[in-house]
């Protein structure tokens, strides 16, 4: 499959994405996001600071999953450069920041890679890596990761949508269940996720479907069972994501006639508990040519942040802690049930 | 069939609330039994949404099938676990049916067939 890009389908906008959230919104009378939040006394959204900068690396991936909310796969060209790098780690030694969040595409595509983990190590902050797995298999240039992240701590986040082979390879290509197996077990035998061993292996679980992520620690519980039992592996703790309608999962809710349900459902099962937990309020997203979101998802739709500051380059905390949040129909994801952040579960 | 055609719409589901319109209190004791019902206990709420999905097999109900395959699924069940559930359910169905036999056979009898 190819991205929405490559295929030059009108949904590689994000301006058509808005659209049509906004289209839906309306021929269903939901209330706008904003007006929720008003309702919950929670707008407008403000930052409880920046903690954790994500740093999107490039859209380059060697997967081409239905879900993907980036569009990444082998056709995308967008890609950091060192000198945005560079000036991520300058953000990134300041004071109350604490976290560097590296996600893509695949980010150990970018050819800086190594190089941005082994400059960040030094500040002794937490590395965090969003990683596909697969990625570690694709390759004798990529068969290493694995030492390379151990050697530097980097806490690994892994997709893995099921914990059988069917769900997961329908959602994320042909095959790439086993050779997912096959990474985490690579990860396990150098300690990731195998108790007291200072290296952390998360998993990442989203529905495959048009259905909202049930309970975070049954899941975890399954998970855990199903891939001790049946593959020998092992992990840290499973991370539930909401799908947001956004991109290539927007694309598969209209290609099967989900996109009503799945908005009204999202909206129905809002939660302002979770809403007060949002990531976005403690998460600056920084896109591959170094400007600024308030996440992954307003990255993906175009909506730059607002205020003064609006490169890395550019970063002052203070100034970015005080700004207002932007928000549109997809952030219901992140809002309902029991909440859904990079993070997993918010409630 | 046309979905005009039918007495049962897919969209009357979301409806299933308003149910206490003309009678709030007898309503409400049952939406609150209902959610302490599917709460977690000594079952699972995931297992109790497997029965759910048999019972809802066994009484034809359209709107608890599309509830209780959607919330088995949010649950993380597997597909396997699902037909399974039906299938207790279409056993049991089946199992009753077959167990009346005994009447029929025991009435042979007595007619002295």
């Amino acid at each position: 499959m190819k991205s929405l890009l490559a295929r030059g389908s009108e949904l590689a906008s994000s301006k058509e994405q808005l659209k049509i959230l906004t289209e839906v919104s309306e021929k269903l009378n939901l209330p706008s996001f904003s007006a929720k939040l008003k309702e919950a006394g929670l707008f407008p959204l403000r930052p409880t600071g920046v903690d954790i900068l994500q740093v999107n690396v490039g859209k380059l991936c060697n997967q081409t999953c239905r879900h993907c909310h980036v569009d990444a796969g082998p056709d995308r060209r967008e890609i950091m450069t060192r000198e945005t790098m560079q000036e991520c780690l300058v953000a990134l030694a300041t004071p109350g920041v604490t976290t560097l969040d590296i996600t893509g595409g695949a980010p150990e595509m970018n050819p800086n890679f190594r190089w941005f983990v082994e400059e960040a190590s030094k500040f002794g902050k937490k590395i965090m890596i969003r990683c596909n797995l697969t990625i570690l298999l694709a390759g004798e240039k990529y068969r290493d990761l694995p030492e390379f992240f151990a050697e530097h701590k980097v806490e690994v986040v892994s997709s893995l949508p099921y914990f059988q082979k069917r769900r997961t390879d329908a959602q994320r290509g042909e095959g790439v269940f086993d050779r997912s197996i096959e990474a985490l077990r690579k990860l396990n035998s150098l300690g990731y996720g195998i108790a007291n061993s200072g290296l952390v292996l998360n998993l990442v679980y989203n529905p495959v479907g048009a259905f909202l992520a049930g309970g975070q620690s049954t899941l975890e519980n399954d998970f855990k069972k199903e891939l001790k039992q049946v593959h020998d592996v092992q992990f840290n703790s499973l991370f539930a994501l909401t799908n947001m309608p956004i991109s290539r999962f927007l694309e598969s809710l209209l290609e099967n006639g989900n996109i009503d349900a799945y908005l009204e459902k999202l909206v129905t099962a809002f939660n302002p508990v979770a809403a007060t937990g949002v990531m976005c309020r403690n998460t600056l997203s920084v896109g591959w040519d170094g400007s600024l979101y308030d996440c992954d998802f307003n990255q993906m739709l175009d909506m730059k942040i607002e205020g003064t500051v609006s490169k890395i380059s550019e970063f002052n905390k203070s100034v970015l802690d005080s700004r207002e949040i932007l928000l549109h129909q997809h952030c219901y994801g992140c809002t309902a049930g029991a909440g859904s952040s990079c993070g997993g579960s918010i409630a | 069939m046309a979905q005009e055609t039918t007495y049962y719409k897919p969209e009357d589901l979301k409806k299933f609330g308003n149910i206490g319109e003309f009678e709030p209190d007898l309503a409400k004791k049952f939406f609150d039994y209902y959610g302490s019902v599917f709460a977690d206990g000594a079952l699972s709420a995931k297992e109790k949404s497997l029965i759910a999905l048999a019972v809802a097999h066994v009484v034809q109900c359209p709107y608890c099938i599309d509830a209780y395959t959607t919330d088995t699924l949010e649950k993380g069940a597997t597909e396997e676990q699902l037909w399974e559930a039906i299938h207790v359910g279409a056993a049991i169905r089946s199992g009753s049916t077959l167990v009346h036999s005994v009447q029929a056979l025991n009435k042979v009898k007595e007619l002295g067939v």
